[in-house]
């Protein structure tokens, strides 16, 4: 079974971003970007799978502009086999990312696409729902846990009172959250074989997709500032300025 | 336009999370109508009937929507979407899990985790973990939303009284099955709805540790919650974690307890409105957002925190 891995190139999770001053969006010149951290899960969970002889191929694919190469650059030193660059200057919203995908998926015919949850720029969690709706395949989103066993797969997911096993029919859509489990560092020998690793380019046009966004910006701005407050000397003091100043004990 | 709010129940409430939903598709300006969708609805459906602002409670009741499945649930909200302008939920797993598929099916491009209503349009939504706020308008023809219950007031659970009318729209399977869930039982209130939250994180240090907290919540009849870092290493389960990828809460008291306040966990919380620290490193980031810091061991200053509260009590 071949194993689709969509990572996305954002800003590092160590970045405190900074807004614009013209509030046409957050600063990314000269930031440090990374693999989305819940895209490494995505592409541990894969590796694991073909490791364990499950998987026969993993195949890791990013959209965006030029240098989301790199991106896939790490997945494939993760241990992919091979990587596929969807190149474009064009914002891509969740829909147009879903559309692009649902293009690979029918050329490639995986028989499970694990995404994460979340990008942590755009925080829109929402792609991978999209893309299986788009195929129409079932989808296990937010797992903690993937067991494939023949023509199915159980799915372990985190949900607000716990967890949750669903049993999905393959092929899949899986989102990987956070206890999914540790992604690996990247060895420089394996970094060295990464890159003779294939990455092929290809364009929106080609998979004829219109990756226009469909939600407008009107602007970006920094969320009201908290003040800091003061520090109390003892448990006495807090409990006292809770009931009396602050009233909310 | 007349806006579609897919609530969230247990079978026998309606969830605080959709009434805050609720909230915000009030703000739309337009009519607002109510889906509940399981298997048995009669108690709650009374109960989501009597919810203030809904003019039509819409019923589907069938096997299929037990479990809220997103593969039937989704199919279900396209069946009825041609009524509607926009579809609601609130963001919490079920609203995140349904909606976005939903809207692919619709052609439409989701708009996650709202915390403001500017216009039908129009609407304000954190990114980057909440360190910036993104105004975006929408041309969609629906307009997909998931709100973020602890930016909207909830309305309250009763006050209304809407006509029920059940869906005859047909059941779509889609592929996927509930196997089984394992539900954390607590008596005390859900994360996302108590007035009082008292998280702890790594620096409490295991998971027996946490009872010195629930001390503390006993007497404020507070929920706990946890930083990524404490369910990571196994202290307390993931429905307690507090941040960018857990829950959000906005209550009117938060307490951090040896948590150190990375980026990820403020962004869960930092909307409280008063937030105490008890952190015993007094460089610790979650000093900037505290109103109230305590530089202290925790393991002293809980069983204090907790005597104290029981003297004045
Ligand atoms: C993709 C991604 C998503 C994330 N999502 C979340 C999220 O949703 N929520 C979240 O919380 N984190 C999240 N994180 C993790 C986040 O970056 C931090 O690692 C985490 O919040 C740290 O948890 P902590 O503060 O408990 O631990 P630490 O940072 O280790 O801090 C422990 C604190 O305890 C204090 N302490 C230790 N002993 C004592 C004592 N005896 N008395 C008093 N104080 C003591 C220490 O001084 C320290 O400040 C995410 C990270 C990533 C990459
Ligand atoms: N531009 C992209 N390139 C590759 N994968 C993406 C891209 N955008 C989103 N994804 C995938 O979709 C997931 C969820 O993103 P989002 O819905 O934007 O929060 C990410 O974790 C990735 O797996």
């Amino acid at each position: 079974m071949k194993l689709l891995v969509p990572v996305k190139r954002v800003v590092d999770y160590n970045v405190k971003v900074r807004v614009r001053a013209d509030g046409s969006g957050v600063e990314t010149a000269g930031v440090k970007m990374s693999m989305n951290p819940f895209d490494e899960i995505a592409v541990e969970e894969a590796v694991r799978l073909k490791e364990k002889g499950i998987a026969t191929e993993v195949v890791a694919v990013s959209l965006g502009v030029a240098a989301c190469g790199e991106t896939i650059r790490t997945a494939l030193a993760m241990g992919a086999d091979r990587g596929i660059l969807v190149e474009t200057d064009a914002e891509l919203q969740p829909l147009a990312v879903a559309k692009l995908l649902r293009a690979i998926a029918e050329r490639e015919q995986p028989g499970l696409i694990i995404l994460g949850k979340q990008a942590i720029d755009d925080d829109m969690n929402a792609t991978g729902q999209m893309l299986a709706a788009l195929l129409g395949w079932p989808q296990g989103t937010f797992a903690s846990k993937v067991e494939i066993a023949g023509e199915t797969v159980a799915v372990t997911r985190e949900i607000d009172g716990g967890l949750e096993t669903v049993s999905l029919s393959l092929p899949a859509i899986v989102t990987t959250d956070l206890r999914l489990n540790e992604p690996r560092y990247a060895s420089l020998p394996n970094i060295m074989k990464a890159r003779k690793k294939p990455i092929e380019t290809l364009t929106p046009a080609a998979l004829g997709v219109d990756p226009s966004p469909r939600l407008a910006l009107v602007k970006v701005v920094e969320p009201a500032k908290r003040q800091a407050g003061k520090k109390v000397g003892s448990v006495a003091e807090l409990v006292a300025k809770l009931k009396t100043e602050a009233k909310v004990i | 336009m007349t806006a579609l709010v897919l609530l969230e129940h247990d079978g026998h409430a309606v969830k605080q999370p959709s009434r805050s939903a609720l909230a915000a598709a009030a703000r739309l300006g337009g009519e607002v109508h109510a889906l509940l969708a399981g298997s048995g609805l009669a108690e709650v459906s009374v109960a989501a009937a009597r919810l203030p602002g809904v003019t039509k409670l819409l019923v589907a009741d069938a096997e299929a929507y037990a479990h809220a499945l997103a593969e039937p649930l989704a199919a279900l909200l396209v069946a009825l979407a041609p009524a509607y302008s926009h579809i609601l939920a609130a963001a919490t797993a079920m609203g995140k899990n349904v909606l976005p598929r939903a809207a692919a099916l619709l052609d439409a491009q989701p708009i996650s985790d709202v915390s403001e209503v500017i216009d039908a349009d129009t609407f304000v939504r954190p990114i980057y973990a909440g360190n910036a706020l993104a105004t975006v308008r929408s041309a969609d023809a629906t307009k997909v939303i998931t709100v973020r219950a602890a930016s909207f007031d909830p309305v309250a659970a009763e006050g209304g009284s809407a006509a029920a009318e059940p869906v005859g729209a047909p059941v779509v399977q889609g592929g996927s099955r509930f196997v089984s869930a394992e539900l954390v039982k607590s008596e005390r209130p859900e994360l996302t709805a108590a007035r009082v939250v008292i998280s702890g994180g790594r620096g409490m240090q295991n998971g027996e540790n946490f009872h010195l907290l629930e001390r503390v919540a006993d007497r404020l009849h507070a929920a706990v919650g946890a930083s990524r870092a404490a369910v990571d290493a196994g202290f307390v389960s993931n429905d307690m974690q507090v941040g960018q990828t857990g829950k959000i809460v906005a209550p009117e008291l938060y307490i951090a307890v040896g948590i150190s306040g990375a980026i990820q966990h403020l962004a869960g919380m930092k909307d409280s409105k008063v937030i105490v620290a008890i952190n015993k490193d007094e460089e610790a980031p979650i000093f900037q957002v505290a109103d109230y810091g305590l530089v202290a061991d925790l393991f002293k200053a809980l069983p204090e925190l907790a005597d104290e509260l029981e003297r004045g009590a």
